[in-house]
């Protein structure tokens, strides 16, 4: 288990867990979403790679309406 | 009429109207009302996703950005580094070069922060971004804008979401007449005729949102709008008539009984 900071808020998340993975769990389309993975964006091609580690600050954006 | 197009750096614009995608009371009145606006460009905002609801609906399930054109805003950013940061994740999230920049600098009256507007610009300039920028109505710092880049000038009209129409026509005209880059008027338009005085002093596009989403028939106020900023560009291309201070008559003295 690691515990990540998800969007301000604290997930546990299993080892060998990758970005991809958790746009899985979370139902998220990566062609909808933007990561930013302690504070460096993360680009689209590396979800898979990329696993996480304990205390990893992850931000998912997408777009809502505004003016 | 038909010819008549947008032109913001090199993306090409049917209407020139812009619209907002916020404060709809939901997502299909927010489609049904860009539908009828005609706009072929809309504003939108970056933020987190709502990791506790699974199955909340999302914007782009609405409003496809394959067939209308995004334009993410960096609303709610007080600094250049969160104006930055916000539209680097919205040009990963799709590759949208074209973007909206407004940097606050006051929480009561949303006006621009300038000096970090001017600042921001000219960082998203050199990264590739196409910039719109949110700016006073300020001639000189409009052109500053456009001397460092910018893709096109939105001074606003009055503050964001007040309805107060064009408070300051004299600097408006002043940056129409000075500007090469697009003038579009962005904030403070309260109704439809408000948006046709826009265009008839000849700005090249206005952005609405409050007056369209916040109108008690949304769907229809965009029609409305659609047809004020037809109008008032037609009226503007037309040339209006001279002002006199005496009467004339429209009927001719001649053969008067």
């Amino acid at each position: 288990m690691a515990k990540i900071q998800l969007n301000g808020k604290k997930v546990s998340i299993k080892q060998k867990f990758s970005v991809f993975d958790l746009l899985k769990k979370y139902n998220l389309d990566r062609k909808k979403i933007a990561v930013e993975l302690n504070g460096t964006i993360l680009n689209k091609h590396k979800y898979e790679k990329t696993f996480l580690k304990s205390n990893d600050k992850i931000e998912i954006v997408h777009f809502i309406g505004g003016g | 009429m038909k010819n008549d197009k947008l032109k913001i750096a090199n993306t090409i614009l049917k209407s020139r109207l812009i619209v907002g995608t916020g404060k709809y009371k939901n997502f299909k009145e927010t489609a049904a009302a860009i539908k009828a606006s005609g706009a072929d460009m809309v504003t939108v905002a970056v933020r987190r996703v709502n990791i506790l609801d699974k199955k909340k609906p999302v914007l782009m399930d609405y409003l496809d950005p394959k067939k209308i054109k995004y334009l993410p805003n960096t609303a709610g950013c007080f600094n250049s580094e969160e104006a930055l940061r916000t539209l680097r994740l919205a040009r990963e999230m799709g590759g949208w070069k074209m973007v909206k920049l407004e940097v606050l600098g006051d929480k009561k009256t949303l006006f621009p922060n300038m000096i970090e507007t001017l600042k921001s610009t000219k960082t998203l300039v050199k990264e590739g971004f196409k910039v719109l920028v949110y700016c006073t109505d300020d001639p000189l710092l409009a052109k500053k804008l456009e001397d460092i880049g910018a893709s096109a000038i939105m001074p606003l009209a009055s503050p964001i979401g007040s309805g107060l129409g064009i408070q300051n026509k004299i600097n408006l005209s002043l940056i129409i007449k000075k500007s090469k880059v697009p003038v579009i008027v962005d904030a403070g338009i309260g109704t439809a005729s408000d948006a046709t005085i826009a265009m008839e002093m000849g700005c090249d596009g206005v952005l609405i949102n409050s007056a369209i989403a916040k109108a008690k028939n949304p769907i229809l106020m965009a029609k409305s709008f659609k047809n004020a900023v037809l109008s008032g560009r037609q009226s503007f291309l037309a040339g209006r008539m001279k002002k006199n201070y005496f009467a004339t008559p429209s009927s001719p003295i001649k053969g008067l009984i």
